[in-house]
């Protein structure tokens, strides 16, 4: 039965291709949208018999018919309503996208260095970018049914270059605002990030939502490419409207010598699963992917890590912890791949879960697979409630034990946000936090 | 203020405090000394409300008038007792500050008065820090998160300092602390002791009470107070050892 549904709504989302029509997409993304729409053709839907979804319920997305958007939605959001959102000072390039879809309007540009873009992907294919045109659609791997729907939408999204040597100084923040749209509507959102050899940025992206009842789809796939001895800092922050649902494959591919700090952070929405994919293809190489998830209600969060290491002297390192509650559904998966020629690989992981309610369940595995005989490879999960120990230390100063434990939950995904190095996001995220788990705030 | 009476306490069905009496009147410093084992951070963390042991219904305990064992640990806390712990514990995520201004704000709430903000409690803090010669940005590290063992018990003497308590219990402060951190711990509670707040304190180590020099000092011998003393007892324990507390009570037997 659930089969036949999702082979309906294939079928719908494909008919519905048509809507793109003919949008003059050069020859060459075109061909991108048409190679999605053959992958998406021979690929299942998620289906708990396959062993990527067998954790991951998803049965509610595959099931409903979203009407996918092909043009930009019409709204009434004012500057004031999104700068709400903004992090930076005003000195930071902040650029909105609304439902999908650029908003140079509501955006803050600000000047940057000599050769960067950053643009709409849409306005970039438009004009023939080179870069993108040498990148987009070559990071992505087959990654299953919607990400290759992201790729047979393919319209618009975020396009950010950094050439060789330069130095992006200020960071850039990406928001992507969904708004009280039509309900079981999808956005297909596509974001490029090329920085070329020893070239530095601090990327964040942002999803948020104008509307806690509309229940709507992000589709979201993210290629990034990091030239040689180029070094990014990546956070990507999911605040998606209750009833909002987020599915994002981010797809990386690292050169020699560079490095990568990834930071999610899955705060608000229905469902979130973010892929995250990491290919260290050249000695030397390293990423530090950490993140920080909020599950509690009947809400799920996956967390999907795919690491390979494909070249000798890569190293590679995950930290994620999260707070389960309610009847939350949590998966975490650290999947690492050493290939053989990868000696010398250097690779840990660690999950660490904090267990409010018995009713929350959460699915922590490593899954190494490693084919290299020299390597370091260390994993471990936990799972537990805070200690009686600490408990008793904050009753023993006059804290009852209730709000020992709401502190305590705070601190423990605050002790994540503080290895943040960005102040302006690490504020933002303990704001957020204290707001939660209704810690006072404190002066600094 | 502190009277014990008979006081048993028990893990697990084991037997560990076998009848303890003790009087503590304000202002008075008693040190309790015995060898490892015998019971004193057993003592101290029931006085607290360590829900671990199980207490005989025959023991008494009033503090200030209160039937202490009758309240949970954080009514003791806000009634005036604080305990220095042995090993404290670290909190990741959570600062100096912002816990120990929750702790403050209980106490004060539940004696009626005005909960302090941020600003005035950092004043608070800040004069408080000085005392135990703590340097600033301790505040907003995490609770002993990643500090040295010295540092850690600088912290709890720290938070005594700040919840000015009615009796504090030092259980080992000075365990494992160089001279130079020594001299400070002691100079602070020294810098605290007053008419009307007494300190109970456990050590191994006679040095520390020529720092903080006791009213009293008793010696805890597997779960019972054995011997009590002036300060010439610890002495008297350092030049002799334990044996001779350990002939003494099997002799006694
Ligand atoms: N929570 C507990 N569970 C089991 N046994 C305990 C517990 N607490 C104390 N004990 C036991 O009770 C006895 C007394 O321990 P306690 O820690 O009170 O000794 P102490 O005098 O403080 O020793 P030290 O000088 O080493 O700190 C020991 O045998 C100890 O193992
Ligand atoms: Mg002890």
């Amino acid at each position: 039965m659930a089969n036949a549904i999702a082979e309906t709504n294939k079928s719908h989302y494909l008919a519905s291709l048509k809507q793109l029509g003919a949008d003059g997409l050069p020859a060459w993304a075109e061909a991108i949208r048409r190679e999605g729409e053959a992958r998406f053709r021979a690929a299942p839907m998620p289906h708990p018999k396959l062993e990527e979804w067998r954790q991951t319920n998803v049965s509610d997305i595959v099931n409903t018919a979203y009407t996918s958007l092909v043009t930009p939605t019409t709204h009434n959001i004012t500057p004031d309503a999104a700068d709400g959102h903004f992090l930076g000072d005003g000195s930071w390039t902040e650029l909105v996208f609304v439902d999908g879809y650029y908003a140079p309007g509501l955006s803050r540009t600000r000047a940057l260095p000599d050769g960067v873009r950053v643009a709409g992907l849409g306005e970039a294919i438009a004009a023939g970018d080179a870069v993108a045109k040498e990148h987009l659609g070559t990071v992505l791997g087959k990654r299953g049914a919607f990400p290759a729907l992201n790729s047979a939408f393919l319209q618009d999204g975020i396009f950010i270059h950094v050439p060789a040597n330069t130095v992006l100084k200020t960071p850039v923040h990406v928001l992507f605002l969904t708004t009280a749209r039509p309900a079981d509507t999808v956005s297909h959102i596509r974001n490029l990030v090329v920085l070329g050899e020893s070239a530095e940025a601090t990327v964040t992206m942002t999803y948020a939502a104008l509307s806690d009842t509309t229940p709507y789809l992000n589709n979201v796939v993210d290629e990034v490419v990091l030239g040689p001895n180029g070094h990014l800092q990546w956070h990507k922050i999911v605040r998606e409207g209750a009833e909002g649902k987020h599915l994002a494959t981010t797809e990386i591919i690292q050169a020699r010598d560079s490095r990568l700090e990834s930071f999610t952070a899955a705060l608000t929405g229905k469902v979130s699963r973010n892929q995250l994919c990491v290919r260290l293809v050249e000695e030397g190489a390293s990423c530090s992917l950490t993140g920080l998830y909020i599950n509690n209600d009947t809400r799920l969060i996956d967390n999907a890590l795919d690491i390979t290491h494909a070249a000798p002297h890569c190293s590679s390192r995950i930290a994620y912890k999260g707070v389960l509650d309610g009847r939350s559904k949590t998966v975490f998966t650290g999947k690492v791949n050493v290939a053989r020629d990868a000696q010398q690989t250097d690779s840990d992981q660690l999950s660490n879960n904090l267990l409010l309610s018995d009713t929350a369940t959460i699915d922590a595995k490593p899954q190494l697979e490693i084919y290299a005989d020299d390597v370091k490879c260390t994993h471990g999960a936990t799972v537990g409630a805070p200690p009686e120990e600490i408990i008793f230390y904050f009753r023993s100063r006059g804290i009852g034990e209730e709000a020992a434990r709401a502190m305590l939950t705070f601190g423990f995904a605050e002790a994540v946000v503080a290895e943040i190095e960005e102040t302006a996001l690490r504020d933002s995220l303990t704001r957020h936090l204290e707001a939660v788990f209704r810690v006072g705030g404190h002066s600094t | 203020m502190l009277e014990i009476r008979n006081l048993k306490a028990s893990v697990d069905g084991n037997p560990i405090l076998q009848g303890i009496d003790l009087s503590v009147q304000a202002g008075e410093v008693h040190a309790i000394m015995g060898p490892n084992g015998s019971g004193k951070s057993t003592l101290a963390q029931v006085l607290a409300g360590h829900q671990a042991y199980e207490v005989d219904g025959a023991s008494r305990v009033s503090f200030l008038g209160d039937d202490l064992l009758e309240l949970p640990a954080e009514e003791r806390a806000r009634a005036g007792l604080f305990l220095a712990f042995q090993y404290p514990v670290e909190i990741a995520g959570i600062t100096n500050a912002s816990f120990l201004q929750a702790a403050l704000n209980e106490t004060r709430k539940s004696r009626g008065l005005e909960e302090l903000d941020s600003f005035d409690f950092r004043e608070v803090l800040e004069e408080k820090m000085k005392l135990v010669e703590m340097k600033a940005d301790f505040a907003d590290r995490f609770v002993n998160y990643g500090f040295s063992g010295g540092e850690k018990k600088r912290n709890e003497i720290l938070q005594l300092a700040v919840l000015e308590p009615r009796l504090a219990i030092l259980d080992e402060t000075d365990s494992g602390l160089d001279i130079d951190a020594l001299r400070i711990v002691a100079n602070g509670v020294n810098k605290l002791r007053s008419p009307n707040r007494s300190f109970i304190v456990v050590t191994h180590y006679q040095r520390l009470l020529d720092y903080i020099v006791p009213d009293y000092v008793h010696i805890l011998y597997k779960g019972r107070i054995v011997k009590s003393g002036t300060k010439d007892l610890a002495l008297e324990l350092e030049e002799k050892g334990y044996d001779w507390i350990r002939e003494e009570t099997a002799a006694a037997l």
